[in-house]
Formats: C-alpha cells, structure tokens, sequence
C-alpha cells in the first residue's frame, strides 16, 4: 500500500516535486498571474496530481473542462474522456473513484440538474471526487447566465460544499479541497461552486504556487471503506451493502449510514477551519449592520459597505465560504451585534437568506435581499438602496428597476 | 489479489466466517482451467442467495462465478434489480451504485484501474438485468461500446422487469400481457445483440443458461476479448419462472424451450475478425498446454 508520506520530495513523470501541501499553499513563493476563471481551473488541477478527469461540454464550464484535456495530453492527468451526459458523466467519475483514482470534473446549471441522482449515491458510497460547479440559471425559459439556484439543490446530498468568490479562492480551494475531501474521517465528495461568467470568464490576477510543485497522490487504502480494486481481503465485499429488506434491522441500519454521512460532514469542520481558515470571513462585526453573502454577492457587498461609509453609515460584512459543513456558530457570533442582517443573493427564492434565518436568534433581523436572477447583476447600489430602504434613509430611485 | 493475500491470519483463524475460511481453503482464485467442474468439489464464488426457489438467474450466477478466468483482478459491476439481492454475496469486488448506469460506473472503473495497475490484468464484468441494460441504461450501454471500452457486459435477459413485480420491458415479446402492457405489448422485442454488433462490441452472443459448459465458454471467450481487444456483450435467457407463471422446477424445460432453431434465444454469436483471431491463439495456447500436461502425466505413470 502506498504510503503518502514516503513520496513526498520525489518527482512525477512530469518532474513536478510531490510537495507537503501545507508548505505548497502557505509557505511555497506565489506567483502573480493574469488568468481567467477557467485558466486557473487548468492551473490547479495541474498541481493537483489528479487521476482521471472526465468532461462535457456545458456553458459556462466547458472551457475548463476543455483545458483539462490539453493538461492530459501533456501528460499530466492519467485519463480523460468526454462521456455522453451528466448524468453519465457523474457515474463514470463514480466508477473511477470506486477503483481507487482521484478524480475530478466540472458541470454547471442543467448538467448540475441532469446528474443530481448521483451525489448522494457520491456520499453515501463516500466517494472524494471534487465537482467545479459553475453556476448558471436552470429554469425554463433556457439561461446561461449566471444564477446560483442550482447550490440550493446540492445542500442536502450529503456533499461538501463550498463556494467561492474570487479565482483565487478557486486556485486553492481546488487543491485544499482534495485534502479535507480525502481524511480518511470526511472523505466525501466535494461541490466547489462557484458565479458562472463572474469568475470563470473575467481575468484577475491570481497568485499561483510553483508549477514544478505538486499535491501528494491520493491513497484509496486511508478509505474508511475498501477501494474496489480487489486488492484488499476481505474478498466479499460490496461498498455499502445495502440491505433490500422491509424489516426494522434494515431500516436501521440505512438510517445509521445516513446519520454517519452527516457525521463525516460534521467531522469535516475541523478539516476545513484549518485548511480555509475558518469556514467564514467577517470585517467590522461590530457593526449594526451587517452584509452576509457567499460568492460573488461577496464581493458586490463589499463595494456597497465602501459606498454606505462614504455615507457615513457603518457596515460589517460576514462572507460565507462553506455552505456545508454549515458555519451556524460563525454566523451567530458574528452577527450577535447586528440589528440588521442582510443577505444578498444571485438567485430568485433567497436560499442563504433561509438558512440564515434558521440559524441566528431574532430572526426578523434578517432582510432577504436584494435578489438579482436569470444572469442579471447586482450593482453595489441596489444593496445600498435595499439597507438605506431598511434603514428609512431617503434613497434614490434607480431608472429601469422600477422602485 | 491473489489467494495469498486473503489468507487469514492463525490467531483469527477461529473467529472467522466459516464461508471466509471455506474460501481460503477451497475456492478457486487463481487455479488455471476454472470452470463449472469446479462446482460441487471448491467452495463457490457465490453464498446463500436471496432469489427466488429455481430461479434460472441462480444458476446463471454459479456458473458465471465458476467460469470468471481471472476472478482474483475481476470487479463486477451491478445495478438495481433482482441481481442486486445477489450481489452481497458474491466473493470478488462488486460495485452497485444506481439503476441503469452500469456501463458508466464500468467505464470509469476500468479507466481507473488501467492508470493504477499499469501492465496488470484487472477486469471488469456488468452484469445487469434487461431494465438495466436496454431501458433506463440504453444510452450508457451503448455509449461504453462506441468509445471501446474494455469490459464485458452481460445483461441477464428475463423479458421483464422482475424485481418490480413483473413490468412491461423493451426485452419483452410482442404481445405478452403484463404490468404496464394491459393489452399486450405493442412492438416487438428490442434487438440487442445486432445493435451490439453495430455499436463496436467484439464479441456477442445471445443464448440461454441451460448448459454450464457453454455458459463457461462463452463468459471466458468474452472476458478474454474484452481484455485484450474491446467490448462484448453476452444476453443470457434466465426466465423470471414467477412471472411467467411457471413452477420452481420449470425453469430448466422453459430455458431449452426457448433455445430451440427457431426460438429467440436460439444459440446466436457474432465474433469480430481481432476476436477471432485472440480466441484462436488461446485455444492453441491451450491445446498446447494441455498436451503438455498429458505427456507430463503420461511420463509419471510409466
């Protein structure tokens, strides 16, 4: 069995160096680049020493999947393949984890939808494969734009699930996300989400680790289940067993499993507060008001609270990098002071918004919105005009937007 | 894997499974020539199973896990259905997942294995009922064959969905009254084996599992070629006795019915000129070997 630790410091076939990846993210020199999204997508997975990749052409991911393949016929991934559909796609990323690989893929939107039946079988079978989740609009009238619908979807598969704002919140989480998603105590399969468009095509710098360094091979034999590769006694061996019977030992024993998914969710906060340092960021939580967001509506937040200080009015932001495991307790410290909690969001029902307000005391606090969906943006001063509404602050009328 | 490899470990030895130690002892992991012959005389592939009294799919199952020539490196894939009760008890690793995405999970697991064991045999069997294989699964069926890939799919054929309770399948004769088919079926059964042979496989054959023999020489004819060449597929009758209203004991008449000239599961095979050729040297190889063994014994006894 391969021990991962004894690797590290040898080469690849590539000549990339099998790094100790706490050196490789936080002490390695960084290099700035000028990338998309969907080059920085290409850029970790080439550090990622990941086995097989299989893709499928969906807006606004199929650029990166398409990189992923020059990455493979340069040698740097041990398979590729286009499959048939997501749905397809997702179970052959399935059949591939099963064998012992480390494997990675990409969808976005309908494809999300289409192979939805598969990640909780992914869980439940605790299989480690990382899915980049470009989110685009689901919902008929056809959309490719950007909306994050489809996150709300992913929450109770048993998943990890992650969202990020920026490139380079995707460049490391990419190659951190392997790390918790493989503990032997989480080992579950991670959804990397992220605003489709906003990030996978818009150039940003981003500060990337030495390309001759690479993340220490995945080892199937730290599995809490056996790797079917017949490899390993005993030879009887089904992953997950399930028990065909309406009787109550079954029925127990389906619910166990169920509740240890859960548990390894649980069990992966700790993984995921050291690797992300911590599962939210938050600045000036001292104030009255206080944005919470994930993703990209980060970023729109922060520009709102620039242009309400400009006002003179303070407010604290709380960005939510870690959907699941959910940071309930975060939230709650962080918001303890706030007499308005809002929640601003890229889809049309406000999902965060309702977990928000499940989780904190005193939950009128919490105003739903602004919302934009269906590829709209979301300008910083809608959330301006959105607080300063709340607030009983005189607000312009923005043409167009009908308020 | 090899027999070494599950041996057990003496001061365990005791609070071991009696099925695990009977393994260790007397299966037939590893031993060159394994086949039906082996029944009755090692311990079997396959433990006590949940199916129905005289279910054909049961013979099938200790036939095909008597025949497997590498079972050792052989992972089997699965999907919902009445095989999926069987499964668990099945001794080499067995992956089910979904229902209809067998050849999918195959693909990837296959894939997988080749970039992990580099130069090692590692083969990979589905092995699925009709619904699987032709209805929910139809396009990753297929799928799988026009990319080539490396394993053998073997759809166990009872002309119905069983495990449901006896549905309309798109393997059902035309005009079989049924679940979901209130007044017969409405077109005629579904043509697999050509597709098959269209869509890329190497080897495919349609029969019944009424012979052990054949049921051995068609699994190792299809698990070698997919090995070493690409796809194959085998359909094999085994009847849902109880939804075709037939005894436990019928099973077997019902199988040599429907094998006759003029039947639809009349012994049927189609082999590609690459396959030809591989099963020809390995029944050389064969002949060679087993030529050398009887001189072999021939010398010891004089």
């Amino acid at each position: 069995m391969a021990d991962t630790h004894s690797i590290i410091g040898t080469k690849n076939k590539k000549g990339q160096t099998y790094t100790d990846t706490w050196k490789m993210m936080n002490e390695a020199p960084r290099t700035p680049s000028f990338y998309t999204g969907s080059e920085v997508i290409k850029e970790a997975i080439r550090r990622a020493s990941c086995d097989v990749m299989i893709a499928y052409p969906i807006t606004p991911q199929s650029e990166a999947a398409a990189l992923i393949g020059e990455l493979f016929a340069e040698g740097y991934i041990g398979d590729y393949f286009r499959g048939e559909s997501e749905f397809a796609v997702m179970s052959q990323c399935a059949g591939a984890s099963f064998g012992g690989a480390r494997v990675f893929t990409t969808t976005a939107g309908p494809g999300t939808m289409r192979a939805m039946e598969n990640f909780p079988m992914w869980a439940g079978a605790r299989l480690p494969i990382q899915m980049i989740v470009t989110c685009r609009g689901i919902n008929s009238p056809l959309s490719i734009q950007p909306d994050t619908l489809e996150i709300a979807y992913l929450l109770n598969t048993g998943m990890l699930v992650w969202h990020a704002e920026t490139a380079q919140d995707f460049f490391d989480w990419i190659l951190k996300g392997y790390i918790v998603s493989e503990e032997p105590d989480v080992h579950l399969p991670l959804a990397l989400c992220c605003d489709g468009f906003f990030v996978t095509h818009t150039k940003d710098v981003v500060n990337l680790t030495p390309a001759d360094m690479c993340l220490p091979p995945y080892d199937p034999y730290r599995s809490p289940v056996p790797c079917m590769d017949m490899e390993c006694p005993p030879v009887r061996m089904m992953r997950d067993p399930f028990v065909m019977k309406s009787n109550y030992i079954s029925y127990a024993t389906h619910a166990s499993w169920q509740q240890e998914i859960w548990a390894a969710v649980e069990r992966s906060r700790k993984h995921t507060i050291h690797w992300l340092n911590g599962l939210v960021d938050t600045e000036n939580t001292d104030a009255d008001i206080v944005i919470v967001a994930s993703g990209t509506a980060v970023s729109q937040g922060r520009e709102a609270i620039r242009m309400l200080e400009d006002e003179g009015v303070r407010c604290g932001l709380v960005k939510v990098k870690a959907l699941r495991p959910w940071p309930e307790e975060e939230i709650r410290e962080a918001t303890k002071n706030a007499k308005h909690i809002f929640v601003p969001e890229f889809n049309v029902t406000g999902w965060l918004a309702k977990e928000i307000r499940a989780t904190v005391p005193n939950s009128q606090r919490v105003h739903a919105g602004p919302h934009v969906c269906g590829g709209m943006t979301m300008p910083p001063e809608i959330i301006v005009s959105e607080i300063k509404t709340a607030l009983g602050m005189k607000t312009f009328s923005m043409a167009g937007r009908g308020s | 894997m090899s027999k070494e490899r599950i041996q057990i470990s003496e001061a365990l030895y005791d609070i071991m499974p009696s099925d695990y130690q009977d393994l260790v002892k007397s299966a037939t992991y590893g031993k060159e020539d394994r086949g039906w012959k082996d029944i009755g005389t090692s311990k079997e592939l396959i433990e006590q199973h949940s199916l129905c009294a005289g279910c054909p799919e049961s013979m099938a199952f200790r036939y095909i896990l008597a025949s497997l020539p590498n079972p050792e490196d052989t992972v089997m894939v699965g999907s919902t259905g009445c095989t999926s009760l069987v499964f668990p008890m099945v001794a080499v690793h067995n992956i089910h997942s979904l229902f209809g995405n067998q050849n999918a999970i195959a693909s990837g697991l296959k894939r997988a294995l080749s970039v992990r064991f580099p130069g090692r045999v590692k083969d990979v069997v589905v092995l699925a009922g009709d619904g699987a294989t032709v209805d929910i699964g139809l396009d990753m069926t297929l799928q799988a064959w026009f990319r080539q890939e490396k394993f053998t799919t073997i759809c166990f054929d009872n002309e119905l969905y069983a495990n449901t309770g006896g549905q309309e399948s798109g393997l059902m004769q035309k005009g079989f009254v049924a679940k979901m088919a209130p007044v017969g079926k409405l077109f005629d059964k579904v043509r697999l084996p050509e597709i098959a042979r269209e869509s890329g496989c190497h080897y495919v054959v349609n029969c019944t599992v009424s012979k052990p023999s054949l049921v051995e020489k068609v699994i190792r004819n299809a698990v070698h070629v997919a090995r070493e060449i690409g796809p194959t597929y085998l359909q094999l009758y085994t009847p849902c006795i109880l939804e075709i209203g037939k005894n436990s004991m019928e099973g077997l008449q019902e199988m040599r019915d429907s094998e006759k000239p003029t039947e639809r599961f009349a012994y049927k095979e189609y082999i590609s000129e690459p396959a030809k050729q591989l099963l020809a040297e390995l029944a050389a190889k064969d002949k060679e070997r087993k030529a050398a063994a009887k001189q072999l014994a021939g010398q010891a006894s004089a």
